[in-house]
């Protein structure tokens, strides 16, 4: 702490010139929605707020979307307990997911990146379907996620959130925020999580969730002058998340490498450094400058079994943006350039497969508002990279509100990216498949990029039923790939295959959504979702695996009106979710087989939070009360250095219930 | 990072000092507007966006206050009353038309003073 503010006064030393006039800050604060999604905003955009967010147990932005319709949570596989998302029916690869909109989980970080941000240090998350802005980049596909983490200068003193589950992980997140100026404010987050204890509740003999161990620091600055105009940000990370998977029995340091045991661990260290300077024109409160520049070095030493995976990634991007009004504010614009550069290390079984990539881009975007009940944005961008050549983006987001309380959207945009193949599919590793890639023309592990669009209309309406509020919408997306860097487990169970798509590959998504207000302070959220994601194998056409093609979710939230700053927060969710396709496993001896489709189950998780004060309350809550499990986690569980060992199918919880109890502590 | 302090400095006076010689490009103005609603708001901000060279416009439901950012080269704080009071709505300069006013929604229909 000590050092960290020695290193601030030197930085405000430099900046003390400009530091000398006084600012007046104004909160608002009212009473705060959930899930606030807005009528007047052009794309489809609903916003998770922190409140939202205290909802679940909670404990990473993986994990935080229990509660949300727009995003599903899917079980990513039977070793690693990482959850992974899916919006439209696609991972998040086809998403883009930024930290206050710098690209945050990408390439190597992408299967566990998500896991990295701790919950208690998000502000809000803004969720967007469909194509998105052309702002960040030309990525996203189906949809973008940014995550607003607490800005030091709102931030109060000191936090403390401690937790603990039956399946023996705790956590621990301190904050400790200081202003150091009327203009300079300094946060430091710790968080430290860990995993002690082995659980192997299906008696498979495997861990049903890792051993691990995190901790993760976040060092940040603001500085805003309301005088002068200028705003900026200083971020410092570190993150060294180690985690252990496989066998009951498997120990590390006598095991590794031999067919004893089974086993896996997953070592990851992070390092994070981002700055954020921002210019609002004097007398023109529409017109601003932007630069932001994010350098990271991502390093991921594993091995799965025999498999051994290692990458490491550094990372840099740089985006210049300037923002202002052509004639009035009705007609704005956004214009600027991104500079990106990636540089691989990465070694499959030793295999290295190590690559540089790099691009510059420039974007212009155009936003119409008729400050009533139209408002179109237009955006359109040209990069040049030096594996996916020079290509342009474009994108345009409409809406129309028809009468009052009802809002029409549509949207439309294409999008384009190189697949990291092995660290988007590495669960894969813990199998005793194959890795076969069956091009060798493309520029990437061999692979043409992905290049897909996608199209969305949306209708929402607020109304009232029996004198309470209530509201009501669908929306409608398709993503139709042009090519694809097909994974294909639909042919063997002991291969998986990567090629460029032959055919066609779409998803098609439908979600019909109903809230209300069913009695005062008591609130329901219904939502079902339908998709059809069909891709074209070497074997035929079949729906995406481990996909469900219908599921529902109902969420209610009851909260005692405050009394004495003292509050009771209720708060149930239930999650169906139908057959899935599962990958192809009918050649294997039938012990170790799987049906063509799993079976539809029911997920249900339940919190209480006792609110003592301003200052203090307790938590408690049980996921997957209901206590579903996956029948048979593991194929070849017996054997795991045999043919039939595949760790990889998780289509439903593997560890059965879960309780958790954690306090919040707060000095404002 | 000091540099582009000083880069968005530089540009700032730059500005600035082009903003002393000519007439205010970016001219600030609050005139008070009477209307009611929502519906009126639309209306009035819709009147200030018609008069060439306003920038931006935000009326105030509560305080009746119109916020205006406007060009001094292309038209005049008049030009905006008068835009205004055609839509029928009387500002602090100039009152509307009994004619412009009685064409208001009935909800819209202000008491005038």
């Amino acid at each position: 702490m000590q050092k960290n503010i020695m290193l601030f006064a030197m930085i405000l030393l430099s900046f003390s010139a400009f530091s000398q006039e006084d600012l007046q800050e104004v909160k608002i604060t009212k009473k705060q929605k959930g899930i606030k999604k807005s009528f007047t905003v052009t794309a489809n955009t609903s916003v998770i707020t922190s409140k939202e967010l205290l909802k679940a147990a909670c404990c990473n932005l993986a994990e935080s979307f229990e509660t949300n319709p727009s995003i599903d949570v899917n079980f990513s596989d039977a070793l690693t307990g990482t959850k992974q998302i899916k919006m439209l029916g696609l991972t998040s690869p086809y998403l883009m997911i930024t930290e206050e909109n710098i690209p945050s989980v990408r390439g190597a970080s992408q299967a566990y990146g998500l896991s990295f941000t701790p919950g208690t240090w998000i502000e809000s998350v803004q969720i967007t379907k469909g194509a998105g802005s052309v702002i960040n980049g030309y990525e996203s596909i189906s949809g973008q996620i940014n995550t607003e983490l607490l800005k030091p200068l709102n931030d109060i003193p000191f936090f403390l959130n401690a937790y603990g589950s039956t399946d023996s992980r705790f956590e621990l997140n301190t904050h400790f925020n200081k202003k150091i100026s009327d203009k300079w404010a300094t946060s430091l987050f710790v968080h430290g999580n860990a995993r002690v204890a082995k659980n192997d509740m299906n008696k498979d003999g495997f861990l049903d969730n890792p051993l691990g161990k995190q901790i993760n620091v976040l060092n940040r600055y603001q500085y805003y002058n309301p005088e002068s105009g200028l705003v900026s940000f200083i971020n410092f990370r570190y993150m060294n998340d180690k985690k252990q998977t496989g066998e009951v029995d498997f120990d590390k340091d006598r095991d590794r490498g031999t067919t004893n045991y089974w086993g896996s661990e997953i070592n990851t260290e992070r390092f994070d450094v981002s700055t954020k300077i921002g210019y609002v024109f004097k007398d023109m409160p529409y017109q601003s400058i932007g630069f932001q520049n994010a350098f990271n070095s991502h390093k991921q030493d594993s091995y799965y079994g025999l498999n051994q995976y290692d990458i490491k990634q550094n990372s840099f991007y740089s985006n210049l943006i300037f923002n202002s009004i052509i004639n009035n504010t009705m007609h704005k614009f956004s214009t600027g350039l991104n500079f990106t550069y990636d540089q691989y290390q990465e070694f499959v079984n030793l295999t290295d497969v190590s690559r540089i990539d790099n691009s510059v881009g420039a974007f212009f975007e155009y936003t119409y508002d008729n400050t009533d009940n139209f408002s179109l944005i237009l955006g359109g961008r040209v990069d040049n990279h030096n594996r996916l050549g020079v290509f342009v983006t474009p994108r345009l987001h409409m809406r129309y509100n028809p009468w009052k309380n009802g809002v029409v959207r549509f949207s439309a945009g294409r999008g384009k990216r190189s697949a990291n193949i092995f660290a988007e599919n590495q669960q894969l590793f813990a199998s005793s498949r194959t890795f076969s890639i069956l091009d060798s023309n493309g520029k990437i592990y061999g692979l043409n990029p992905e290049i897909a669009w996608n199209y969305g209309v949306s209708f929402s309406q607020k109304f009232r039923l029996f004198n309470r509020n209530a509201d009501a919408g669908f929306d409608l997306y398709r993503t139709d790939f042009q090519n694809q860097a097909v994974v294909d487990v639909m042919q063997s169970p002991q291969q998986v295959l990567f090629y460029d798509l032959k055919g066609s590959s779409f998803a098609n998504s439908l979600q019909v959504e109903f809230n209300y207000e069913l009695i005062h302070n008591l609130n329901l959220r219904t939502a079902y979702k339908y998709y059809d994601i069909q891709t074209d194998y070497l074997r035929g056409t079949f729906q995406r695996p481990l996909q469900a093609k219908h599921r529902f979710l109902g969420n209610l939230e009851y909260e005692t009106t405050m009394n004495n700053d003292k509050q009771w927060r209720f708060d149930f969710t239930y999650n169906w979710s139908g057959k899935q396709q599962l990958p192809y496993t009918a050649s294997n001896p039938s012990a170790d087989q799987f049906p063509d489709f799993s079976p539809a189950y029911a997920v249900m998780n339940a919190q209480v939070t006792r609110v003592f004060s301003p200052v203090f309350e307790v938590y408690v809550g049980g996921e997957n009360i209901g206590n579903y499990r996956q029948e048979k986690a593991i194929l070849g569980a017996n054997d795991p250095f045999g043919p039939n060992f595949d760790a990889s199918i998780a289509y439903a919880p593997i560890f059965g219930q879960m309780y958790y109890a954690g306090l919040r502590f707060k000095i404002k | 990072m000091n540099k582009i302090v000083l880069i968005a400095m530089m540009v700032f006076l730059g500005f600035s000092a082009q903003a002393q010689t000519k007439k205010n490009k970016n001219l600030k103005y609050t005139t008070e507007v009477n209307g009611n609603c929502e519906q009126c708001k639309k209306r009035i901000e819709k009147a200030a966006y018609g008069v060439p060279g306003v920038k931006t416009a935000t009326w105030d439901v509560g305080s009746h206050q119109l916020s205006v950012i406007l060009n001094e080269e292309k038209c005049s704080p008049a030009d905006l009353n008068k835009a205004i009071a055609k839509a029928g709505h009387d500002t602090k300069e100039v009152k509307a038309t009994t004619e412009d006013y009685d064409n208001l929604h009935s909800c819209c229909k202000y008491v005038r003073e």
